[in-house]
């Protein structure tokens, strides 16, 4: 009986008889992913909401007592906390602009018929692959005032880089610019390839100038493609930590995942911090939506 | 671009191809510059003008492996002329290798340090890149409710600042025991990598053609078979980039390290840091333990620099 109804059903179930089902093989691939990260993801975040509502700190055995809102109020209304995040924003800017500047300016040199294509795409790929702590430590080579490279290059003397309270961010910013344009480059090549070629050359006919070309027709194409890298940028530049807290301790480059960390490892200040990493959670969510929705706005264009 | 240049446009074509050249060498310089520091003697690694030319040794590694102590004094001739030639260049920095009571020669942090990060990198890229395929498979080729939103829950995964969730890993870790363990980083690499895993694997399975299992499932295999025996070889490139991708990120990771370990399973990115040290740091080491560290990743991004190009970009778009 059993035989005369399998050949009767398709392949794929008559293989499924013979083995687990579809539907347990597609569970039992599927359903430990989510759980695990369930339990490494999710579950922290839940644990640490609760801990956000307490005055706990990891340092001491102490219970921790509920305070509810008195973290949050407390943060919101401390200035020290804004001066980090407006020290991050002038970070994300800055790192964020110079790396769409350098990125797509060497996409557009290297959308050309440029011998050796590949291979220097391939070197210019290896700063993006490296330990951004590993980066900060041998840029501070780099920088140094007395004997580093970067001076005697540019002739600039003994000027300070990561010393002096200005331009501290600034040099943070450089090195975050030398290790991620690459990134952009590699996103606006792409872009810059599928921009179909007949839209050059009805340009050409049209004996349209360069800067109407690039305005009408390179830059809404390369657009959507564009502001994928810089929404890519924007979120790992909020989120920096290594590079900055590797290369300076200035007080004007505590970004807020540096406070962050400060707060909770080093002044144990585990509930409040708790509190601020929800802040900063809440934040990045309302920035990804912004651009999101600015993104479907580009593509639809 | 067009088929007939002009003069003007090959005269351009020049000066993109110098401006290119240029920026590449830019870009490169600071690589080459600690790859050079790296063979450097330690009075040249200072200077200024900086040493451009000289002649390579290899005591920063010497030093790189080995425990040293500064020497009271200089070493007598005695001493001097006794000692190997390794110790000799140890010597002449000012400081003399550490022996345990057997004479044997006692090994710095360093290579430790380089172990754990092998064992935390190999062992969560395996894991997140066999979970990642056969998940990525099940979405693939079966009907999963809300499957959009399932994958956008694998990735927002990804989108957390690491040091948010650091927190109430440290306390969770605290609590089972999991701090300063090997397992303990393995499995937030394996949690943090997964979600690119998932991803990236989902778009090279999707590009394999149902017809090939549907053929093999005629020829008798269970569905078991036909993903090990026909998909696995297939997507064999795409699993082999997204292993690189997940081994660079767990190779490279600092704050989980940073936070959730401190001597038995600190890996190489926050003890180079740690050797930096307050008063003169000797760069020449420094330099020979980041240039070991960096030699893994250089191999691999050469090696597999096509795959690369299309994961990188095909990540990001998906995303």
């Amino acid at each position: 009986m059993a035989t005369v109804v399998m050949t009767s059903l398709d392949a794929k179930s008559r293989a499924a008889s013979r083995g687990m089902s579809d539907i347990s093989i597609r569970n039992l691939f599927i359903i430990p992913t989510i759980l695990f990260l369930i339990v490494f993801n999710i579950f922290p975040l839940i644990y640490s909401l609760g801990y956000s509502f307490t005055d706990f700190r990891a340092s001491s055995n102490a219970r921790a007592n509920f305070v509810g809102l008195q973290n949050y109020r407390e943060l919101l209304n401390d200035t020290f906390i804004w001066s980090n995040f407006a020290i991050t924003a002038k970070y994300v800017i800055v790192s964020v602009t110079g790396q769409v500047i350098v990125g797509f300016g060497t996409a557009m040199l290297l959308n050309r018929d440029i011998p050796l294509k590949g291979l220097l795409t391939t070197l210019l790929l290896l700063p993006m692959m490296l330990s951004m702590a590993v980066v900060g430590l041998f840029w501070k080579l780099l920088y140094d005032p007395s004997f580093g490279i970067i001076n005697y290059a540019l002739g600039l003397g003994s000027f300070e880089w990561l010393s002096n309270p200005d331009m501290a961010l600034y040099a943070v910013a450089i090195t975050d610019i030398w290790m991620w344009s690459p990134f952009v480059m590699l996103l606006s090549l792409a872009g810059l390839s599928a921009v179909p070629k007949h839209l050059y050359e009805a340009a050409a006919i049209d004996r349209a100038g360069p800067f109407y070309t690039f305005f009408r027709i390179t830059l809404p194409l390369v657009a959507p493609i564009l502001m994928i890298a810089i929404i890519f940028r924007t979120m790992e530049a909020f989120k920096t930590f290594d590079l900055a807290y590797i290369l300076t301790s200035q007080p004007t480059t505590e970004v807020i995942s540096i406070r962050l960390y400060k707060m909770a490892f080093q002044e144990w200040q585990t509930g409040r911090s708790c509190a601020l990493a929800y802040i900063v959670l809440i934040m990045v969510l309302a920035i990804t939506n912004i651009y999101v929705k600015y993104l479907n706005k580009v593509k639809e264009r | 671009m067009a088929a007939v240049q002009t003069r003007s446009e090959r005269a351009l074509n020049r000066v993109a191809i110098a401006a290119v050249l240029v920026i590449t060498l830019i870009f490169l310089a600071p690589i080459y510059w600690i790859t050079s520091t790296a063979f450097k003697p330690r009075n040249l690694a200072t200077t200024i003008p900086p040493t451009v030319l000289f002649e390579p040794e290899i005591s920063p590694f010497v030093k790189l492996f080995t425990k040293r102590s500064q020497l009271r004094g200089a070493p007598t001739p005695e001493e001097y002329a006794a000692a190997p030639w390794w110790e000799r260049m140890v010597f002449d920095g000012g400081e003399k290798i550490v022996r345990s009571g057997r004479g044997e020669i006692q090994p710095s942090g360093y290579p430790n340090r380089f172990m754990n990060s092998l064992i935390v990198a190999i062992t969560s890229t395996v894991l997140a890149v066999g979970m990642g395929t056969f998940t990525a498979y099940g979405f693939s080729r079966f009907k999963v409710k809300g499957e959009a939103d399932l994958l956008f829950f694998i990735l927002s995964t990804r989108m957390l600042p690491p040091v948010v969730v650091a927190i109430p890993m440290f306390l969770m870790y605290r609590v089972v025991g999991l701090n300063d363990t090997h397992w303990g980083l393995i499995i937030l690499y394996t949690a943090f990598n997964l979600s690119f895993s998932v991803w990236l694997m989902k778009g090279f399975i999707d590009e394999i053609p149902k017809e090939y299992e549907e053929a093999a499932l005629v020829d008798g295999y269970t569905r078991m078979q036909a993903f090990f025996k026909i998909v696995i070889p297939e997507a064999a490139t795409g699993i082999a980039a997204t292993a690189v991708f997940c081994f660079i990120t767990a190779w490279n990771e600092y704050a989980f390290a940073l936070i959730m370990t401190n001597r038995r399973a600190q890996t190489a990115p926050p003890f180079i840091p740690s050797q930096v040290g307050s008063g003169l740091p000797d760069w020449t080491v420094i330099a020979a333990g980041t240039f070991l560290f960096l030699l893994p990743v250089a191999i691999f991004t050469f090696l597999l620099r096509n795959h690369l190009l299309r994961g990188m970009s095909f990540g990001a778009i998906r995303k």
